[in-house]
């Protein structure tokens, strides 16, 4: 009778004995895909330097956790596609114009110090991106902030330099704005296709939307801190981001400029750094919100939104300790 | 047609009824021996009433209790009691069980039959339904007869039966529902007399639309029993979640189904109880689905308790080349078995038999990654992540605060999870350190 068992053997272990298919690697790589189009925007208005800077970033991350894990004799990560993705949204968080040993850096900072020191994916407090763009915009704040213009076909050979759009609007207002890219309606154009100065991948809306329609179709990531950011920063800008008086800003030019859609979409909703339960996470965007329309209104940068994330992956713990999803039976408990 | 009901959140794994589903229930081979668990119940332990070397017959009681959460245990064939002694069970504990060796003829004691089963006065339908050894056939194995004897301040006014069968595999029930609907029902009505109630429910899952038919042209006739079509999702059929799905009740944390009114009782159990009423027969034998990709031949089988899952796996072909895990009970709730040497009980709804490419090894798992889908789909509204690190860093006293004994271990949590973190094992080291 027992032949049969002995025949095979048997593997004994905790229920459930069958699991979905979501693995980490999964979700990374299919983040990674996501951001391809804004990838093949930034290389098409800034050029082959596009994925050189990109390239650079993601190389040294994955170089850099590889050769941090396997000289601590651990096993390397590296297949989960966390650290691409680190290098990924690093490059395409920095100008076209920076040279070698920019990248480099930033992506050592992002993946040695913020992820891996501080226990690896799923221990760190910080965006690991974002640090590292941090990190570089405060040690080069030169190099970090030089613009080239969009160039388009592949001629970045002699590209100018400007300033981003948020830079002109600060600088000079709406109307110097309006100047440079003619009329509202071309203004709108220019900044959703991406045809304008800024971070490589930050440039493109319409480029960025279809990989955040990709994520959000998945279920990857939800609509909680996405909307609640941009809703937040989208008031704001009415109330009082116009020049003559409350409630005569123009929300849209703050919604498709600077980082905002990169940042909503693809960094603030970083699982590791927000909030884990859906209602913290409205909190987390709308606090996100606040802190980018501070900086960009009364700031002394032209852009907010690296630093709102920053500052509220600062608060993710404490909102989830804060907010609990309701129990079941809880209601009635307390009624008792 | 209304939207099916259902709870919030759950998860939707893959089903694979298909492999079962079709195959009417046959009559498993009267075993050569069984082996019957003293506890096969949530309770007390029954103790033998019969010596090593006795005679008994199929019905009659080899082991009998006085406690009140408890249930008696019935020999399932006729033959001779050849060892009382531990063996192993399917929850992979070591059980006092009497063994029997079968004499072939398969003979009864009298059971006595009661054709007017609808006249009996409550006191004495529940003294029969626990008489003939009744529990909770869906898995969870709590004596029926003490369900039906709630104390007097919990008044109930709802009974429902639990058709979901949302563990994925599992065709026990619904097999049931389509060949015997008039006998379940028949079940549903003497327990709700039993209750003095009047509402009775049926729900099942949408999945089973067969059954769903067989159940209303069952119940047609009967103004005050209501079958619900329920959405397929799991755990659709845990008690909570099915009463939130049939009346709208939250049993209260903690709480018991009473606490809001209502007793929920499986299809098997409903089956069983109208055949000990009406004919006096106990708990002898069940529906067991034997399926997988694991299993040669999956079928639903009627199965004697007692049999050896290794008697029952070979009438369904036996094994093939790359099983690697045994079941007792369905994917997400049930228990891995080390050898196939253990007896079907009356908790075993299904033997499921997965191969080597359904296998997901948990030994490798990562540090959570904060992806809140356990926190999305846990039925139960807690915080898994929250719960999972907490047991993980051994800070099992602050699980508290995180409502741990709410946690059912249903597995949802573990089952979307992209870190393959073992949520459930994680739970349960928690709940064992520390005192609710
Ligand atoms: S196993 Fe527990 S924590 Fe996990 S989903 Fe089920 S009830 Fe929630
Ligand atoms: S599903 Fe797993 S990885 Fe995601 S939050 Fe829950 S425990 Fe962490």
């Amino acid at each position: 009778m027992a032949t049969e068992a002995k025949a095979h053997e048997l593997i004994v272990s905790v229920s459930p004995h069958v699991r979905g298919k979501e693995t980490v690697g999964r979700i990374m790589w299919t983040v990674n895909l996501s951001l391809l189009p804004a990838f093949i925007a930034a290389v098409y208005y800034f050029g082959p330097r596009a994925a050189y800077v990109t390239g650079l970033c993601i190389l040294t991350a994955v170089l850099s956790e590889h050769i941090y894990q396997v000289s601590l004799k651990k096993k390397t990560t590296i297949g989960d596609g966390s650290a691409f993705l680190t290098g990924l949204l690093l490059g395409l968080n920095l100008p076209a114009s920076v040279p070698f040993y920019i990248p480099i850096i930033g992506a050592v900072i992002a993946i040695v110090i913020t992820k891996l020191l501080f226990g690896g994916l799923g221990y760190n407090i910080f965006n690991p991106a974002l640090i590292g763009r941090a990190f570089l915009l405060i040690s080069f704040p030169k190099l970090m902030t030089i613009w080239t213009e969009p160039t388009a076909r592949f001629v970045a050979l002699d590209a100018k330099t400007t300033a981003t759009p948020l830079g002109i609007l600060k600088e000079g207002g709406l109307s110097q704005l309006m100047q440079v890219f003619g009329d509202k309606t071309e203004l709108y154009m220019s900044l959703l296709t991406g045809n304008r100065a800024g971070s490589l991948g930050e440039t493109s809306v319409i480029a960025l939307l279809i990989g955040a329609a990709i994520l959000l179709y998945r279920g990857y990531i939800t609509w909680h801190i996405p909307v609640s950011f941009l809703a937040t920063v989208g008031v704001l800008a009415w109330v009082f981001g116009g020049q003559s008086g409350f409630f005569t800003g123009d929300p849209v030019i703050h919604l498709i400029s600077g980082g905002l859609i990169l940042g909503a979409f693809f960094m603030a909703t970083d699982y590791v750094t927000c909030p884990t339960i859906r209602k913290g996470q409205v909190i987390f965007g709308i606090g996100c919100g606040i802190i980018t329309m501070l900086i960009r209104l009364k700031g002394g940068f032209p852009e907010g939104v690296m630093f709102a994330i920053l500052l509220m992956n600062c608060f993710a713990p404490l909102i989830d300790r804060g907010v609990k999803s309701k129990l079941f039976g809880a209601v009635k408990e307390q009624k008792k | 047609m209304s939207k099916a009901a259902t709870f919030e959140r759950g998860i939707h794994p893959e089903y694979h009824k298909e492999l079962a589903a079709g195959q009417s229930i046959v009559q498993a081979k009267l075993p050569q021996r069984v082996v019957i668990p003293v506890s096969q119940h949530i309770g007390a332990p029954a103790t033998p009433s019969v010596n090593i070397g006795d005679e008994v017959k199929k019905g009659q009681v080899i082991g009998s209790t006085t406690a009140f959460v408890s249930s008696p245990v019935h020999s399932s064939i006729s033959g001779k009691v050849i060892a009382i002694a531990d063996f192993p069970s399917a929850t992979g504990r070591m059980v006092q069980s009497i063994v029997i060796e079968s004499d072939g003829k398969d003979e009864a004691v009298p059971f006595k039959e009661h054709p007017d089963y609808l006249n009996l006065p409550p006191e004495e339908i529940k003294a029969i339904i626990k008489d003939a050894g009744i529990v909770g056939m869906g898995g969870a194995a709590f004596p029926t007869s003490v369900k039906l004897s709630p104390p007097k301040e919990k008044p109930i006014d709802t009974v429902i039966i639990n058709g979901a069968e949302c563990e994925p595999y599992l065709t026990a029930d619904h097999r049931l529902m389509v060949e015997r609907p008039k006998e379940v029902v028949e079940g549903l009505k003497i327990i709700m007399k039993s209750l003095g109630v009047r509402q009775g429910y049926i729900g099942i899952e949408e999945n089973k639309p067969d059954a769903i038919e067989a159940m209303r042209s069952a119940a047609s006739g009967e103004s005050n029993i209501e079958v619900r079509p329920l959405e397929i999702k799991y755990p659709q059929g845990a008690e909570k979640m099915l009463i939130k799905a049939i009346n709208g009740r939250e049993v209260p944390s903690k709480g018991l189904p009473m606490d809001v009114g209502v007793v929920v009782q499986n299809v098997g159990t409903a089956l069983a109880v109208y055949e000990a009423v009406r004919y006096g027969k106990p708990l002898i034998e069940r529906v067991v689905t034997v399926t997988g990709r694991g299993i040669r031949k999956p079928a639903n089988m009627m199965v004697r308790i007692g049999t050896l899952m290794s008697e029952v796996v070979e009438q369904c072909g036996g094994l093939v080349e790359d099983a690697v895990k045994v079941i007792a009970g369905g994917p997400m709730m049930g228990f891995a078995q080390w050898t196939l040497d253990v007896p079907v009980v009356k908790g075993t709804s299904g033997i499921l038999v997965l191969t080597k490419d359904e296998y997901v090894s948990s030994d490798e798992y990562s540090a959570c990654i904060r992806c809140g889908s356990c926190i999305d789909v846990c039925p139960m509204g807690l915080n898994p992540s929250m719960l999972s690190i907490l047991s993980e860093k051994g800070f099992f006293e602050e699980t508290k605060e995180y409502n741990i004994f709410d946690c059912f271990e249903c597995g949802s949590c573990a089952y979307v999870c992209p870190a393959k973190r073992p949520m459930v094992q994680l739970m349960r080291l928690a709940k064992s350190q520390i005192k609710p």
